[in-house]
C-alpha cells in the first residue's frame, strides 16, 4: 500500500471514529454532564466535610485538594441550597 | 401486485415529498434562514447546546423517533387491507409528519430552543400548557403499558428470542463500560457489539426458553409483564451511560441493519401482495376504518412524540436553521420507511391469503406476530436465512426498540412524579425510588386493568395510545399555527393537518367510547373520557388562540 493511500485510509478511519463518537455522545451529553456533576458534588462534600464538623479519616489527603476545588465551592454550596457559605471561618460570599 | 413496485411507489412518494414539498415549506412557510443564529451557537456550552453536523443530528433524531411504534401500528392496521395503511403512511409522512417534525424544530429554534411544552404556555396560554403536561403523562403511561404487553406477547410466541433479547442487555452493559473507561475505540466496540448481538440471534433458536402457561397461579404472559416492569424500573434508575446510552446506540445500528435486510429481502424475493387491497371481510369486532386507521397508525404517519424529541434535544444542537428541513423532515421520512417495511412484511410475507387471514383473526391481536412471521418469510425467500433465525432477528429488533422506549418512558414518568412531589411539597415523592415505584405501579394498573389478569388483552389500548399521541401532535401544530399567524405566513399547511387530526381523534374517541361501554370495560371507558375531554379542550384552545391572534393582527396591521 502506498504512503498516500495509507494516509487516506488513516484519515478516513479518524473521521469514522469522530462521527461515531459524536453519534454516541450527542443525545446524552446533558444527562451525562448532570450525572458527573452529582458525583462531583458528593466528592466536594467529602473534601470539605472536616471543615463542617464531619470527621473524615482521609482529611490529611483531602486538605491538599481544598485549594484546587475552591473555585467550585461557591457554585456547590448554592446548588446544595445554602445561599451563604456554610463555613463560619471561611466565607466565600 | 408486486411488493417491489409498492415499495418503489412508497419510497418514491416520500422522496418526492422531501425534495419538493419540504423545500416549499422550508422556504415559503417557515422561511428557514441560513444566517439566523441558532441556539446551539448563541448559547454554546459544550453540554446541551452544541452545534452538530447535520448528518450526525439526523442519525440521532431518526433513531430517537423510530422505534417499535411504527412497526406495531401499521402491522395492526393492515387488517383493513394494505392500501389504506399504505396511503396513510405515505400521505401522512409527506404532508403531516414531515411538516410537524420540521416545524417543531423551527418553533423551538426560534424560541431559544425551549421545549414545545413550555412554548405552549407562552404562545397559546397557561391552560394549554397544563393540558400538554396531562397529555404527555397519558402518552407515557400508555406507551409503557402497551410496549410491556407487546414484548411479553413476543416472548411467549417466540421463545427463541428470549436469550438474545436479554443477552443484548448484557452486551449493552459491557459496551457501556468499554466506552466509559475508554478501553477500545468506538468503531471497534460497535463492530464487536453487532457481532455479539447477531451471534446471540444465531444461537437463539437452538436454546429456546419457553415460559410455562402458568407459573404459581400467574399466567406466563402476566409474569413476563411483571419481569419487564421490574427490569424497566431498575434500568430507569441506572445512570444513562451504563445501559440506556449503549442500548440506544446498538438499537440505532440495528435499525439501519434491519431496514437494509427487510428492503433487500423485498427486492430479492419480489413477492406478490397476499393481503387484500381492501379487506371486505374484516373479522367481527373490527372497528370502522375511518376514523380508527388514523389513530392506529400514529408513529409512521404523524406522532406527537416527535415534537418532544425535536424540541427537547435536537433544537439545541441544530447548526444552521436550514438543517431543520433535513433533520426533521427527512427524519420523518426515515420513520415512514420503517412503517412501509412493516406494511410490506405483514401484507406480502405470507404464502397464501388463507395464511394471512389465519393471522388476522381479531382486531389488535397478532399484529406484531404477523410482522415477525411475514418479515421472516420474506427474509427466508429473499436472503436465504433460515426462518427461525429470521424470526428471532425481527423479534429481537422489535423487543429491543420497545424495551428502550419503556426504559426512557419510565424515566420521564419518574421525573414527572418527582416534579409533582416538588410542586405539592411531598418530600418522599421527590426521591427517585418512590417516584419510580409510582410510575411502575400506574403502568401495571393500566396493563392489567385493560387486559385482565393475564395482561394479554392490553393491546386494546393501542388505538387509545394513538389518539393521545395525535393529540400531542395537535398541540404542537397549534403552536406552529399561532407562530405562523404572528409572522403573517400562510398557515393552511399546518392548519389543515391540525383540523384533520383533531376531527379524527375526537371521532375515534367517540367510537371507542361506545365500544368500551358495550363491552363493560369501565376502566378504559374512564380513560377514554379523560382523553376525550382533553381533546375537546385542545379544539377550543386552538379555535380561541387562532381567533385571538387574528384579531390582534387586524388591530395592529403594521406589527
Amino acid at each position: 500500500m502506498s504512503d498516500s493511500r495509507r494516509e487516506r485510509l488513516r484519515h478516513w478511519l479518524a473521521q469514522l471514529r469522530h462521527y461515531s463518537e459524536e453519534v454516541y455522545a450527542a443525545p446524552y451529553r446533558g444527562a451525562v454532564a448532570r450525572a458527573r456533576r452529582d458525583e462531583d458534588d458528593l466528592f466536594m462534600l467529602l473534601v470539605f466535610s472536616e471543615l463542617m464538623g464531619v470527621p473524615n479519616p482521609a482529611a490529611y489527603y483531602t486538605l491538599e485538594l481544598q485549594p484546587l476545588l475552591l473555585e467550585r465551592f461557591h457554585d456547590w454550596h448554592r446548588r446544595m441550597g445554602m445561599e451563604r457559605s456554610p463555613l463560619d471561618h471561611f466565607r466565600c460570599c | 401486485m408486486s411488493a417491489t413496485i409498492l415499495m418503489l411507489l412508497g419510497l418514491g412518494g416520500m422522496a418526492l415529498g422531501y425534495f419538493v414539498y419540504s423545500a416549499f415549506i422550508a422556504r415559503r412557510v417557515y422561511g428557514l434562514d441560513p444566517d439566523f443564529e441558532t441556539p446551539a451557537h448563541a448559547y454554546e456550552d459544550g453540554v446541551d447546546y452544541v452545534p452538530t453536523n447535520r448528518f450526525v443530528l439526523w442519525g440521532h433524531h431518526f433513531t430517537s423517533v423510530a422505534g417499535a411504534a411504527p412497526i406495531v401500528g401499521p402491522a395492526i392496521a393492515v387488517i383493513w387491507g394494505w392500501l389504506p395503511a399504505f396511503l396513510w403512511v405515505v400521505i401522512g409522512t409527506v404532508f403531516f409528519a414531515g411538516m410537524h417534525d420540521a416545524g417543531a424544530i423551527w418553533a423551538s429554534v426560534r424560541n431559544r430552543a425551549r421545549s414545545v411544552g413550555s412554548l405552549t404556555g407562552d404562545v397559546v396560554g397557561k391552560r394549554a400548557r397544563s393540558l400538554f403536561m396531562i397529555v404527555i403523562f397519558l402518552v407515557l403511561l400508555m406507551v409503557n403499558a402497551v410496549f410491556a404487553v407487546v414484548i411479553a406477547g413476543l416472548m411467549m410466541d417466540f421463545p427463541s428470542a428470549v436469550v438474545p433479547v436479554w443477552g443484548a442487555i448484557a452486551v449493552a452493559l459491557v459496551i457501556g463500560q468499554l466506552i466509559y473507561r475508554r478501553m477500545i475505540s468506538l468503531p471497534v466496540v460497535s463492530l464487536l457489539g453487532v457481532i455479539a448481538l447477531y451471534a446471540l440471534i444465531a444461537v437463539g433458536p437452538a436454546v429456546p426458553l419457553p415460559m410455562p402457561d402458568q407459573v404459581g397461579g400467574v399466567s406466563g404472559n402476566a409474569l413476563w409483564v411483571l419481569i419487564l416492569f421490574g427490569y424497566a424500573g431498575i434500568a430507569s434508575l441506572l445512570p444513562v451511560w451504563m445501559l440506556l446510552q449503549p442500548r440506544d446506540y446498538i438499537n440505532g445500528l440495528q435499525l439501519f441493519i434491519g431496514l437494509i435486510i427487510l428492503y433487500g429481502a423485498v427486492v430479492l424475493a419480489n413477492p406478490a401482495m397476499v393481503a387484500p387491497m381492501f379487506n371486505q371481510q374484516v373479522p367481527e369486532g373490527t372497528p370502522s376504518l375511518i376514523p380508527l386507521l388514523f389513530v392506529t397508525i400514529a408513529c409512521g404517519a404523524i406522532s406527537g412524540f416527535h415534537g418532544l424529541v425535536a424540541s427537547g434535544t435536537t433544537s439545541k444542537q441544530l447548526n444552521r436553521e436550514t438543517d431543520a428541513r433535513f433533520v426533521g423532515y427527512f427524519g420523518a421520512v426515515g420513520e415512514g420507511a420503517l412503517a412501509l417495511a412493516a406494511i410490506l412484511a405483514t401484507a406480502a410475507g405470507f404464502a397464501s391469503l388463507a395464511d394471512w387471514r389465519g393471522m388476522y383473526q381479531a382486531f389488535g391481536e397478532n399484529g406484531v406476530g404477523a410482522f415477525v412471521q411475514g418479515g421472516a418469510y420474506l427474509i427466508q425467500n429473499g436472503i436465504g436465512l433460515p426462518e427461525a433465525t429470521a424470526s428471532t432477528l425481527l423479534t429481537v429488533m422489535t423487543a429491543l426498540f420497545a424495551g428502550t422506549t419503556m426504559d426512557t418512558g419510565l424515566r420521564l414518568q419518574r421525573y414527572i412524579f418527582q416534579e409533582w412531589g416538588d410542586i405539592y411539597r411531598l418530600e418522599w415523592m421527590k426521591k427517585p425510588l418512590p417516584a419510580t415505584l409510582l410510575a411502575v405501579g400506574s403502568c401495571l394498573l393500566l396493563a392489567f386493568g385493560a387486559g385482565g389478569a393475564d395482561g394479554s388483552g392490553g393491546m386494546i389500548i393501542w388505538p387509545l395510545f394513538g389518539t393521545t399521541n395525535q393529540l400531542l401532535a395537535g398541540l404542537t401544530l397549534l403552536v406552529i399555527c399561532v407562530m405562523l399567524v404572528r409572522r403573517r405566513r400562510p398557515i393552511r399547511y399546518a392548519l389543515v393537518p391540525l383540523c384533520f387530526l383533531l376531527a379524527m381523534t375526537i371521532l375515534a374517541l367517540l367510537t371507542q367510547l361506545k365500544g368500551f361501554y358495550s363491552e363493560g370495560n369501565y376502566f378504559l371507558l374512564c380513560l377514554d373520557i379523560v382523553v376525550l375531554i382533553a381533546s375537546i379542550f385542545v379544539a377550543f384552545e386552538a379555535a380561541s388562540a387562532l381567533r385571538r391572534q387574528r384579531r390582534e393582527m387586524l388591530e395592529s396591521p403594521e406589527a
